[in-house]
């Protein structure tokens, strides 16, 4: 049970320069290191006591990490770049003004000061029983508390329950999948590219994890090719209140739409499964559709298929189809 | 290293979670050792002793067909199913322990299920058909299990042949059932706990520390099973023991390794000796005994 006392227990505390020298020291620290990024989920972790790693790795003086870069085919954001950054930054707001709504969504101006993209990726779930230390599943043991009738899981997921019903609070991710992103990951061996809807994993998967990140992983850059600049974008995010909170349902879409009809959409809902879901049947759906009310009526309906909510989460299969059948009719952008 | 893992619940009292996976390490490590121990024992004492081909009567060679049946199309069938089950529920359940992540639960339950029918099917089999004394343990086994041990130590007198099934095979049997039952029990109960087509999930059916118990023993059964598996596959591949790998594939043995290596009167096989015959138990105690 997580004890708040608002005192981190004590950890070695290592600020390297370059992502060489935070890889050499995360290889020789092994599982005993984590990874810190702007710390707005990292430092709940501590303060509550469920986390208590011996070595954190401070990402925040690696130079590398940060800033926003326009390459031949796209642009490079590095993972340490912040979300006031990301969301302020004139050609993300014209070219990928999805990304930069999706940023602009998160918490509150002084966490998107603080908190950086790379870290609003890799978070952890916000499940409370989870994150108040029980020991669930996820957190190792053999039940789930959230998944019981008289359970508070109004926040759960919709999709994809294995044993944990924990979402993914990311309101970036829906974005940068829709905007087919490549997250860059290194290691001390080898750099690999990963497609950001693979970068999400669900409980089936990994019941103990989040995303494909292992120990000793960095997400050093998010790459976001020219595919989908200038498509017609739409990002809506319902949470309890207005700021500093965590989406209860967000959708991010981007469709490249001529002389009326879809020719390609990407659509992706956030806070419905334990990793952004990806309406893959309602993107070939609207493919060769006009943008009408039948068709963004039909992707709501199309995108609610298979739900299946828990005793207090009804209310997000309605939300979930019209959020969809919103960002069809493109209301906003 | 750790036997079993706690964990503090929302009501602040300490419940037991499972078995320590420590443990898997130590099961890979009693198999891998139970497989030196042998191979330095065969090597030693065993190889070239023979089971006794000298004493093979040609009177009774003449009597008998070329090939026995040991195991029956049933017996067969059951063992492959059970191989193929076990097999699924070993790597769906230690991969992922061991960092190989992929779904695994759905495959582990399904694989648990098969599993369970077959080991149904099995002791009604056994029960009704082949007969529970196949696999007793008599006295007259563990003199032989006795001179066994005697010959690792030096002693000139050797065991006597056993009858369909020798000691080892029998304690290797038992050692399967107990692990594998213990394993299915438990694992039926926990099925509780995962949504299939024929109900919904409810973790609270039994209490925390009630469903720790439950978890110890499937993680034990599990555990032991690795080991046992690891020496079963073992005694397959070895080359003396290829026959009776064999004849779990075919069904049958030669006459000649049946004289060298079971004792014809605790075994007794009757029957036609013409080439392409495959040998009938004499009698119904012995029918039942010789179609396991």
């Amino acid at each position: 049970m997580a004890i708040i006392q608002d005192m981190m227990p004590a950890f070695e505390l290592f600020q390297p320069a370059s992502v060489t020298d935070a890889l050499a020291l995360l290889n020789r620290h092994g599982k005993e290191a984590w990874v810190l990024a702007g710390g707005m989920d990292s430092l709940d972790w501590f303060k509550d006591r469920v986390k208590r790693p011996k070595v954190v790795v401070d990402l925040s003086q690696i130079k590398d990490l940060k800033g926003i870069r326009q390459q031949k085919d796209g642009i490079e954001i590095g993972a340490m770049t912040t979300l006031t950054q990301v969301s302020a930054n004139s050609l993300i707001q014209s070219r990928y003004g999805l990304l930069a709504q999706a940023a602009r969504k998160v918490a509150t101006p002084q966490i998107r000061n603080q908190g950086t993209i790379g870290g609003n990726v890799s978070q952890d779930t916000r499940c409370w029983y989870y994150r108040d230390g029980m020991p669930c599943y996820r957190a190792g043991g053999n039940t789930c508390y959230a998944d019981t009738p008289t359970a508070m899981n109004r926040e759960h997921c919709l999709f994809e329950a294995d044993r944990c019903v924990a979402v993914s609070p990311s309101d970036t991710a829906p974005a940068l999948i829709a905007l087919d992103a490549k997250f860059v990951i290194r290691n001390s061996k080898a750099e690999r590219v990963v497609e950001a809807e693979d970068f999400f994993i669900g409980p089936k998967v990994d019941i103990k994890r989040m995303t494909v990140l292992q120990p000793g992983d960095i997400l050093t850059t998010i790459r976001i090719p020219a595919t989908w600049a200038g498509a017609r974008f739409y990002f809506e995010k319902v949470a309890d209140r207005d700021a500093w909170d965590f989406a209860l349902v967000n959708v991010a879409s981007a469709m490249i739409v001529e002389g009326g009809s879809i020719k390609q959409a990407r659509i992706v809902v956030g806070g419905v499964a334990a990793r952004p879901w990806r309406l893959k049947p309602v993107e070939d759906s609207l493919r060769g559709e006009r943008v009408s009310e039948e068709s963004a009526e039909l992707a709501g309906q199309t995108a609610i298929w298979g739900a299946k909510p828990l005793n207090y989460n009804h209310y997000k299969v309605l939300l979930m189809r019209n959020l969809v059948k919103r960002s069809v009719r493109g209301v906003k952008i | 290293m750790e036997w079993l893992r706690w964990e503090r619940n929302p009501w602040g009292q300490e419940i037991l979670i499972g078995l320590s996976w420590d443990l898997v390490w130590v099961a890979v490590g009693a198999g891998a050792l139970l497989v030196v121990a042998h191979a330095i024992v065969y090597l030693w004492r065993w190889r070239g002793l023979g089971a006794g081909a000298a004493a093979i009567r040609e009177s009774l060679l003449k009597q008998l067909p070329e090939r026995i049946l040991r195991h029956s199309l049933a017996s067969r069938l059951f063992h492959w199913v059970m191989a193929v089950s076990v097999l699924t529920l070993l790597f769906t359940a230690f991969l992922p322990i061991w960092g190989v992540k992929f779904p695994w639960v759905t495959a582990h339950w399904i694989a648990g299920l098969v599993l369970t029918a077959a080991i149904i099917f099995h002791v009604i089999h056994a029960s009704f058909w082949k007969g529970l004394s196949l696999m007793w343990i008599g006295s007259q086994d563990l003199t032989d299990g006795w001179l066994a041990v005697k010959q690792v130590l030096g002693s000139a007198a050797p065991p006597g042949k056993p009858g369909k099934n020798p000691l080892e095979n029998k304690l290797f049997h038992h050692s399967v059932a107990v692990a594998t039952l213990a394993t299915i029990v438990t694992g039926l109960i926990m099925m509780a706990k995962v949504d299939t087509p024929w109900w919904h999930r409810n973790p609270y059916v039994l209490a925390d520390a009630t469903w720790g118990i439950i978890y110890v023993v499937h993680g034990a059964g599990s555990v032991a099973l690795l080991t046992l598996i690891m020496a079963h596959l073992y005694f397959a591949v070895r080359p003396e023991k290829r026959w009776i790998t064999l004849s779990m594939l075919h069904g049958w043995i030669s006459r000649e390794r049946y004289l060298e290596h079971h004792d014809h009167a605790r075994w007794p096989v009757g029957g036609d000796a013409s080439a392409a015959s495959v040998a009938q138990p004499r009698d119904a105690g012995a029918r039942r005994a010789g179609a396991s």
